[in-house]
């Protein structure tokens, strides 16, 4: 990575997505710092996984400000590409390939050595199935190598999308230390639940129908405002 | 903004028309063959050629879109369209009339022209219905210009194909003297030419100003709903629904 | 660029021989058209402009069938979200999938022109071959440009199924008039090509046209 930067990982700034006519966030603002950990909070249909959409550069902002890892989006979006690890709802693997043909394919994408791939495969305890069809596989198998898909480029960014969702507490441990707190790795954590969320979180960002309301503490009493 | 200049152009379109069509019945030669029927040559040529260049203007508002992401260029470009795919509906039967007339078949494959106005016609026809099934108004666009671009490109590819095609021993059909036409036929022509795309500019114009009234008013009730909602629920209760509220261009 | 474009088309190649959806799809439906044609026309040969139509068109209408897929494995399986989080340039996705169905056609061809000439061609196959195949090649590359772009174009459509064909076959027609016209003497008389660089000629035209025109604009139906 060339710029070791002292300013804040991502900076928001009054961030606008409609959809149609129709605001899908409106007056997004906040930062987050090197290896901090963001909680989205909010209700179905609050701007969740839009707004993770948006900073993964999948998604253009209509209006404010975004600079994702020192990338103006969505003009210098190529430069934030590559540098992201992205686990959405969609596991983003091809079901007839294998877990290994998926993860080595991903790695020529992003230009990353073969070798990278069995160390993940191993990181995520997935040698033995790792060549078989991804139809073949449950869900936490699917989710695991997913979030080897997304730690394959070694991003200084990660953004989750409820990366624990359907997962036994085994597979749970195992992807901890990867993608959870552990891994000291600047986060985005879209997550339902509230207490969990916030114990994850260093700093809390409460969405309700696109709109901020709130940013800062972890405080779940708070959050759970949100809800009603 | 868009109703400005709407009341002189509908006035030269009316003068235009008018004496395009004294010009048509009075002034006019009668041809020798095809006798009273060949007067709708003035129709049928001028529309055909003005809508063409509609098509190719939506194919480059569409550019426009993609460059600027103003959704105005986008509304020009659907409206353009839009109003094309009518006309051509009028080319292709002003067509069979001269053909049924001459050669006493609704329908001619030897002329180019109107072939290729078909196919064109085939492949507009998919506009709307790709449009509209498109559920992201942005992407809707989006794709919307796409489109109107590919078509675009098409239609001179399309007119050189199909014309390729003809071989040279079959004369033109829908032809009339041969591409030498006298004084007062060229006049007629050029009179009819430029009523009809008077006309067209005059709709176009028209219905874009509609739109924009129609989308001014969504704009207008989505607001309210949300200044209701907000007053409702600081009340504790839910807001009332204003009207509904439809989608994109659709609307006028 | 070519270096992910390659990449990617090795992707999919590899899925299409795991599944064998498309390919082996398309040879069966041409084999069955021939048929259809046999009794449609009720003709046990075909020479001349007749041999020429019946297969450009059900090559064409082939194409469909392949334009159907080609985007939908990425909506339904990897997701283009795969692609599009990846530090590449979106023209080498247009690449691949454009050379996928590229290849696609090739294997196609190399089942269904032999089929024609066993099943319903009267003339001799092997005498105009050579100029057949490079007819076919040109073609490919004028289908496969505009196959990929009105592939991506479909593909987020409620009705992607019947939007494919009727975007698609008008904007062939100018393949098939070159095809047909041109390979019309070869399957006919002493089998020699006759005016055979104007159809050259508007092949060729047609796939620059094609090729600059979806290689400018196919960013944009990726993009959001």
């Amino acid at each position: 990575m060339a710029e070791q930067s002292a300013t804040a990982v991502i900076e928001v700034e009054g961030l606008e997505r409609r959809y149609g006519e129709r605001a899908a966030l409106s007056g997004v603002s906040f930062q987050l710092g090197e290896g901090q950990t963001l909680g989205l909070f909010g209700p179905n249909g609050a701007g969740k996984s839009t707004l993770l959409r948006v900073l993964a550069t999948l998604l253009r902002p209509h209006a404010g400000g975004v600079r994702v890892l020192g990338a103006q989006l969505p003009d210098e979006s190529w430069k934030a590409r590559g540098r992201v690890g992205y686990v959405g709802h969609d596991p983003l693997l091809y079901r007839e390939l294998s877990g290994r043909e998926n993860l080595v394919f991903h790695a020529r994408l992003h230009r990353v050595d073969e070798a990278r791939v069995d160390e993940l495969i191993a990181a995520v305890g997935m040698q033995r199935r790792a060549r078989d069809p991804v139809r073949e596989l449950s869900r936490g198998m699917v989710q695991r190598l997913s979030a080897a898909r997304a730690l394959l480029h070694d991003p200084p960014l990660l953004l989750l999308d409820e990366p624990y969702s359907g997962l036994d507490p085994a597979a749970r441990e195992l992807l901890d230390p990867l993608i959870g707190k552990p891994s000291g790795r600047t986060r985005v954590l879209v997550s339902h639940d509230v207490d969990s969320g916030t114990a994850e979180s260093d700093v809390a960002l409460g969405l309700r129908a696109g709109k901020q309301l709130h940013f800062g503490t972890p405080d779940p009493a708070e959050l759970r405002r949100l809800f009603q | 903004m868009y109703g400005k200049g709407l009341r002189p152009l509908s006035i030269a379109s009316a003068a235009a028309l008018g004496t395009a069509i004294g010009l048509v019945f009075f002034y006019a030669p009668l041809d020798a063959d095809q006798g009273f029927i060949q007067k709708i040559f003035y129709i049928h040529v001028p529309l055909a050629i003005v809508t063409l260049g509609g098509f190719i203007a939506g194919g480059l508002m569409g550019i426009k879109y993609l460059r600027t992401g103003d959704r105005s260029w986008d509304m020009r470009s659907y409206v353009a369209i839009h109003l094309s795919i009518v006309l051509a509906v009028a080319v292709l039967i002003t067509g069979a009339i001269w053909a049924k007339a001459s050669w006493g078949h609704w329908w001619v494959w030897d002329e180019p022209t109107l072939v290729s106005f078909l196919i064109i016609f085939l492949l507009y026809c998919c506009y709307q219905p790709l449009r509209f099934s498109i559920e992201d108004p942005d992407r809707q666009a989006r794709y919307a210009a796409v489109f109107a671009i590919i078509a675009g490109a098409f239609v001179p590819l399309n007119f050189v194909a199909v014309r390729l095609a003809q071989s040279f021993s079959h004369p033109r059909v829908l032809s009339t003297t041969g591409g030498n036409m006298p004084g007062s036929m060229r006049l007629t022509f050029y009179v009819s030419l430029l009523a009809i795309a008077l006309l067209y500019v005059t709709l176009w114009k028209l219905e874009l100003t509609s739109k924009n009234a129609s989308i001014q008013l969504k704009r207008l009730r989505v607001r309210l709903e949300g200044v209701l909602e907000e007053q409702h629920s600081a009340a504790g209760a839910p807001a009332p629904p204003v009207g509904t509220v439809p989608a994109s261009p659709r609307d006028s | 660029m070519i270096g992910t474009a390659w990449t990617i088309l090795r992707k999919d190649l590899q899925i299409e021989l795991r599944t064998k959806e498309s390919v082996p799809a398309m040879a069966l439906f041409s084999v069955t058209v021939f048929v259809l044609f046999h009794f449609g026309l009720q003709r046990n040969e075909l020479e001349g402009d007749l041999a020429a139509g019946v297969l450009w068109v059900t090559l064409i209408l082939a194409t469909v069938l392949a334009v159907n897929r080609l985007f939908v494995t990425e909506r339904e399986q990897g997701g283009i979200d795969g692609l599009l989080l990846a530090p590449i340039d979106r023209t080498s996705v247009f690449i691949a999938k454009a050379g996928a169905l590229f290849l696609y056609l090739v294997l196609l061809e190399l089942v269904a022109v032999p089929a024609f000439g066993i099943l319903l061609l009267g003339p001799d196959l092997f005498k105009p071959l050579p100029t057949l195949i490079l007819l076919l090649l040109l073609a490919d590359v004028g289908l496969a440009a505009v196959g990929a772009l009105v592939s991506a174009l479909a593909v987020e459509t409620r009705a992607r199924d019947l939007i494919v064909p009727l975007l698609l076959l008008p904007l062939l027609v100018p393949v098939a008039i070159a095809g047909a016209q041109a390979t019309e003497p070869l399957f006919s008389g002493n089998q020699a090509a006759h005016e055979l660089g104007k159809w050259v000629g508007l092949l060729g035209l047609y796939d620059m046209v094609f090729l600059l025109v979806s290689i400018a604009v196919f960013d944009f139906l990726l993009e959001d």
